[in-house]
């Protein structure tokens, strides 16, 4: 199967049905054979692109490259031993169709050009300096490390107080965050502020049935720690109404429709009037009547209940005196839409006071909480070699919104925007994903990204006659690419992982879950995974 | 003839310098943006019967050696041949503007027809109504509501989708039916216009 610029599985090419070219008769196709490729002929090396980190940002931008060009090669470097990112860690167990992108993510990595070079954490094993030499092009794709904080008193304690970021972590198996060990036993109630999809992932495994549970991926640890969970009440606390909430009506109807888990309904108040409902663009109006509506579960019947609790800021953690170790609950200041524009999803909020003049306060209790006000991502260390000032307070790597590395302080060439202004952009070095955008968006959209990078990138590469290296001027750079950066690994002791050691993991795992009746059981330590390999 | 044809035509697959070697492995798997033909009529398909078989069997035996990824043999992109006389004809215009009239067997998804056809479209979640890549726009109104009427959970992915419009479906959950004879779907373009406001601080 021919796609247009893309990637043909083995299965497709064995169906295809051939097709006349036009303007193209027999003759001329011995005589222009059309897979000639300019490139290759005039220096005889392929073009060679570092993609920094394996999640779908990556992966995706991987694939539009080797398809827009039959002279790249790409290497993959990533931080764990195994590929996929937030695909394997960051996608809940019970949504396996999600994680269905990493099909096409494997059939990528089929590809001769293709490369992954797994378990090297660029910028600390190995600097970022030592790569620039052997490629001709950077692109970053390395997602979002830390998660925002809230900056309340408490929120820096050890027990009871989690980001939702390493809890998603826990369950899913990653290796950063095995040891979390959340305290699930100690009361009944929990917080969770912040109302996006992850704050709706951590309140749907803690209010699943541990037995649907059971036959997904979900970390073995995980499963027997939520067997234990006293957690009955599960309280989604945001800042602002449920205009300005972030989450997405798939995850809202899900969580209605847990089986034996009743809502609270949402007090009318906090819904903008009627004509305003229905004078809404079609996605905001559909999640507004839905959050209207609520859930069909009798609350008599359910076992487990959970509320979205708006207009609430985070301002304090509060401990039981007579249990020093034991969170008693969580201080809440009220807010208020700003009266001038309540209706607007960008609609700002307003301390509410009292008629005495004090705050307006709540205290929710709670006996574990749970901070899940987005993702941030974090400098690479040694991005500054390459001439990359971080955006610290956006937490991007300033670009031009096309993937192109912009600098903000007038270094590398400057680049005339539709609107006639001009930008400076980093030549061979690129962005994806969420360090491109910011952590928002789903699977789609990271993808509609990485696309548009990797389209930029062959533009560029395209458009560049004299040398096939957007890094380097004519004649420099080695053009070794991993070949090139493998010596420098090995003399510092590392030990990177193939895309045929992940495949040994993955039976590995596949193995072990088979045993216990899911998909997989994943290995929840680094040791444990190059253990299989050797 | 058409043997001699045939020969012809895998020479020219036969690497033909040193460094064309390296990547002739990748060549059946990656294939060019130039490769590209719009829309296969049927007056051709009789002649290339042949054609057709040929190359399937070359390409199914170089499949054959290199598909050691058994995971990655998802159900994408593979569709039922039409019977004689019971094609339905549906029409897909790309994100350029270029239309493709194909003849399909009744029971198969737009997204599966797409995949099967070289045409751009995602599906990132295999057809499961988990994404919304493989959105399309139904061009007719009056064929929009001559179909079912989409499922709760697929409106909820459409409201993800970039360029939702009234008529939009997700093309996964579309199976063509003989009430769609004469069916035609946009593919919605994804490229972003951007803003000088993009460029400012946020």
């Amino acid at each position: 199967m021919r796609l247009n610029g893309a990637f043909v599985c083995a299965q497709c090419t064995a169906r295809t049905a051939y097709r006349p070219l036009r303007h193209e008769s027999f003759v001329s196709r011995f005589i222009f054979p059309r897979r000639f490729n300019s490139y290759v002929a005039q220096t005889g090396r392929p073009v060679r692109v570092a993609i920094v980190g394996s999640g779908p940002a990556g992966f995706y931008a991987a694939y539009r490259l080797l398809g827009k060009r039959e002279d790249a090669v790409v290497d993959m470097y990533e931080k764990l031993p195994v590929p996929f990112g937030l695909a394997r860690y960051g996608v809940a167990p019970d949504h396996p169709e999600v994680k269905n992108c990493e099909d096409k993510f494997t059939e990528v990595a089929t590809s001769s050009r293709f490369n992954f070079v797994g378990n090297i954490d660029l910028g600390n094993d190995l600097p970022l300096s030592a790569l620039k030499p052997h490629y001709d092009a950077i692109l970053f794709a390395y997602g979002a490390a830390k998660d925002k904080e809230l900056g309340i008193p408490g929120e820096q304690a050890l027990k009871n107080v989690h980001s939702a970021r390493a809890f998603v972590g826990w369950y899913n198996g990653l290796p950063e965050h095995r040891d979390l060990d959340p305290d699930l036993t100690s009361g009944e109630d929990a917080v969770i502020v912040g109302q996006g999809n992850v704050a709706l992932d951590v309140a749907r495994i803690l209010l699943s049935d541990v037995d649907a549970l059971r036959k997904t991926d979900i970390a073995d640890y995980a499963l027997e720690k939520l067997a234990t969970s006293r957690i009955k009440r599960v309280r989604v606390v945001g800042r602002r109404g449920p205009l300005q909430a972030a989450f997405t009506i798939k995850e809202v109807r899900e969580m209605l429709q847990l089986p034996g888990v009743s809502f609270d309904p949402i007090p009318k108040d906090v819904f903008p009037p009627d004509d305003v409902v229905s004078a809404l663009p079609r996605a905001q109006k559909r999640l507004m009547q839905l959050l209207a509506k609520g859930s069909a579960n009798d609350p008599q019947q359910a076992s487990r209940s959970w509320s979205l609790d708006f207009l609430l800021a985070p301002d304090s953690l509060c401990w039981a005196p007579e249990y020093p170790y034991r969170l008693s609950h969580a201080k809440f200041s009220r807010n208020e839409l700003d009266p001038s524009d309540p209706h607007s999803p960008s609609s700002k909020v307003f301390p509410k006071y009292l008629s005495s003049g004090k705050r307006a306060q709540v205290n929710l209790p709670t006996s574990v909480f749970f901070r899940s006000v987005g993702y941030k991502s974090l400098p690479l260390p040694g991005l500054d070699d390459l001439g990359i000032d971080f955006d610290i307070r956006r937490g991007i790597i300033p670009n031009d919104g096309f993937g192109r590395v912009t600098s903000l302080s007038g270094k590398g060439a400057p680049e005339e925007l539709p609107d006639g202004s001009l930008i400076s952009t980093l030549p061979g070095l690129y962005c994806a994903g969420w360090v491109k955008r910011g952590p928002t968006g789903v699977i789609a959209s990271t993808m509609t990204d990485a696309f548009t990078t990797a389209d930029t990138l062959a533009q560029d590469l395209a458009n560049r006659v004299d040398s096939q290296s957007l890094l380097h001027a004519p004649e420099q750079g080695s053009g070794l690419g991993w070949d090139g950066v493998k010596a420098e690994a090995e003399r510092r002791g590392l030990r990177p992982t193939s895309w045929q050691d992940w495949l040994r993991i993955d039976a590995a795992e596949k193995e072990r879950g088979q045993q216990k009746g899911k998909p997989r059981s994943k290995l929840g330590r680094v040791e444990e995974m190059l253990e299989v390999l050797d | 003839m058409v043997f001699w044809r045939q020969v012809g035509q895998q020479l020219c697959r036969v690497p033909k310098t040193a460094s064309d070697i390296g990547l002739t492995q990748s060549r059946r798997y990656m294939t060019f943006s130039r490769t590209r033909t719009i829309g296969t009529t049927t007056q051709l398909r009789s002649t290339l019967a042949v054609h057709r078989s040929l190359q399937s069997s070359w390409q199914g035996y170089s499949a054959a050696r290199r598909s050691f990824s058994v995971t990655a043999q998802a159900a994408h992109g593979h569709i039922t041949p039409p019977k004689p006389g019971e094609e339905i004809n549906i029409t897909f215009i790309d994100k350029d503007g270029n239309k493709v009239d194909l003849q399909v067997a009744e029971g198969d998804n737009l997204l599966d027809i797409a995949q099967a056809n070289d045409l751009e479209m995602e599906g990132a979640c295999g057809g499961s109504c988990a994404c919304s890549t493989c959105h399309v726009i139904v061009e007719d109104p009056d064929m929009f509501d001559r179909m079912e009427e989409p499922s709760d959970d697929e409106n909820d992915m459409l409201d993800l989708a970039f360029g939702l419009t009234e008529t939009s479906r997700l093309g996964c959950q579309v199976l063509m039916t003989k009430d769609l004879d004469g069916l035609v779907v946009r593919l919605p373009s994804m490229t972003r216009n951007l803003q000088a406001s993009d460029f400012e601080a946020k």
